[in-house]
């Protein structure tokens, strides 16, 4: 017990606690863009996985992402049911909290990653579809990765990758879950000829507004330490949040005439998500470039949804596969020894060609691996229980015939 | 008996409601709808992706009452509800073949 420090255990506690508001946070993110028919099914989504995968990660997926390790690959099942993962410090990975609130910091992450997936088959996935993919896939997909880039032994990790609150294990892993899961699901019913907007675009800003605070924890809680590391990780945040914000607003209105609340929101989660695996290494400055270059690059990402012609509903690809590439390929860029001295300098900082290279490495395997398991599971998924809701429910909404349930009874 | 229904503009409906008043009308109905004549609609964005939208949120009200008095009423509804742009909506005169009042069972013309 002497190696645990209050300071340091409040703040990892507070942060999973900001982590797990992410996930109602993008519950009504996404329950406001989708048709009012479909706004329980949708937050039904991210609420559900809260409980699942909060229980998945306990029971096996925690001790699959950091347990011993087995090949570089995966970790053993030793801490099943968090056997041996108690109150004094784990010194592999915080040495001053106790492992069970490095665990149940973890547990947020594990949560809110399958969440973001939800965007990309909203408005037409059959619920028993939904629960059976997504428990799998927090197993099979979720806690390999985070094995990889952060578990000791992790392939990835030895490899040197910076990835400091998740650019590839949450965003380019579930941006490109995403994206195999637009294609096997398939395109709604009247995409691209009918006029499918967003109900309560109020809700999807309350929604921003607590994944922006949320990301605090994420990113500066990541430092897993109260300490100077994680101030920088905070103010970094929330620079490129609203660099972001801006960013892709003026993109828009010089584009379209008009800049809009739906764009100033997402360049705001897109910039936070291009500065996830550089919250800890990179400096205010460069968190301003990534910023402008989050903003504007996914706002073009989500265009190229259009003439890509796959149905990605909420643009999960656009925004978390884009911007996570994006935040840690910068990484390789920006990153500076003078910010976090257990990372490396980035190119800009006299930094070898290789630890660009290395992100890379990181980068490119998370999207085959996520693609093709992700692929195979949507497709066991869609032959046994069913993927996607009948053309006449799917007419109805989710709220009724996957629910029996009415959003707004006005 | 005659029903007449106007469509007109949303922000119109407070001054045509007092102005009915006026003239002895205090019975109604008004709906929320949604609809267009001549009035070009506008253009939403969302992410980058261009919606048209033609059908626009217009008043309904509905008012029954004796022939004799559609003129007047008609002149008020007019009055009020004009700003001179279009979009400013229609009124229609229809004949009503009956009226009860649900709570007495009076019908006719003593219903209206």
């Amino acid at each position: 017990m002497n190696s645990i420090n209050p300071g340091d255990t409040a703040f990892v506690l507070l942060s999973a606690g900001l982590v797990m508001l992410m996930t109602p946070g993008l519950a009504l993110f996404y329950g406001g863009m989708v048709r009012a028919k479909n706004v329980l099914g949708t937050i039904m989504h991210s609420f559900f996985i809260l409980g699942m995968v909060s229980v998945l990660w306990v029971l096996f997926g925690y001790s699959l992402a950091f347990g011993p390790d087995v090949g570089g690959f995966i970790g053993r099942l030793d801490w099943l049911g968090l056997r041996g993962v108690g109150q004094t410090a784990n010194a592999d990975y915080a040495a001053s909290i106790p492992h069970l609130a490095f665990m149940i910091f973890q547990a947020m992450f594990a949560v809110i990653t399958p969440a973001l997936i939800t965007g990309a088959f909203a408005e037409r996935m059959k619920f028993s579809g939904f629960v059976l993919f997504t428990g799998l896939w927090s197993l099979l997909v979720y806690s390999p990765v985070a094995h990889w880039v952060w578990g000791t032994g992790g392939w990835i990790r030895q490899l040197g990758a910076m990835d400091f609150a998740g650019g590839t294990v949450v965003h380019i892993n579930a941006g490109v879950a995403a994206l195999a899961a637009a294609l096997v699901v398939g395109r709604r019913k009247g995409f691209g000829s009918d006029t499918l907007v967003p109900h309560n675009l109020p809700l999807t800003v309350l929604g921003a507004a607590m994944l922006w605070f949320g990301w605090f924890g994420f990113n500066a809680g990541s430092a897993l330490a109260a300490s100077g590391l994680a101030a920088s990780a905070f103010v970094v945040t929330n620079l490129a949040a609203a660099t972001a914000a801006v960013s892709w607003a003026a993109a828009e209105w010089i584009h379209r005439g008009k800049p809009t609340t739906l764009g100033a929101v997402s360049g705001c989660v897109a910039g936070l998500v291009a500065i996830t695996p550089a919250s800890g290494f990179v400096a205010p400055l460069p968190a301003i470039i990534i910023g402008i270059l989050a903003g504007t690059l996914c706002y073009g990402g989500v265009l190229a949804k259009w003439r890509l012609g796959y149905d990605d509903s909420l643009d999960v690809v656009g925004i978390h596969a884009v911007g996570g590439a994006l935040g840690a390929i910068l990484t390789g860029i920006f990153a500076s020894r003078a910010i976090n001295p257990a990372g490396m300098n980035g190119i800009v900082f006299g930094g070898a060609a290789q630890v660009l290279g290395v992100q890379l490495v990181a980068v490119i395997a998370t999207i085959i691996y996520s693609f093709v398991v992700s692929f195979i599971l949507l497709k066991l998924v869609q032959a046994t229980v069913g993927l996607r809701v009948s053309e006449e429910e799917e007419e109805t909404g989710l709220d009724l015939t996957q629910h029996s349930e009415v959003g707004y009874a006005i | 008996m005659k029903m007449i229904v106007a469509i007109i503009r949303p922000d119109k409906l407070q001054q045509t409601k007092q102005a009915l008043a006026r003239v002895g009308i205090t019975g109604m109905t008004v709906s929320d709808v949604r609809g267009h004549g001549r009035q070009k609609g506008h253009t939403e964005f969302y992410r980058g992706s261009k919606h048209q939208v033609d059908l626009l949120p217009k008043a309904r009200l509905e008012v029954v009452a004796a022939g004799e008095q559609v003129e007047k009423i008609v002149e008020a509804i007019v009055a009020n509800a004009k700003t001179g742009q279009m979009g400013d909506g229609k009124i229609f005169v229809l004949p009503v073949e009956d009226s009860i009042r649900v709570r007495t069972g009076e019908r006719g013309g003593e219903a209206v």
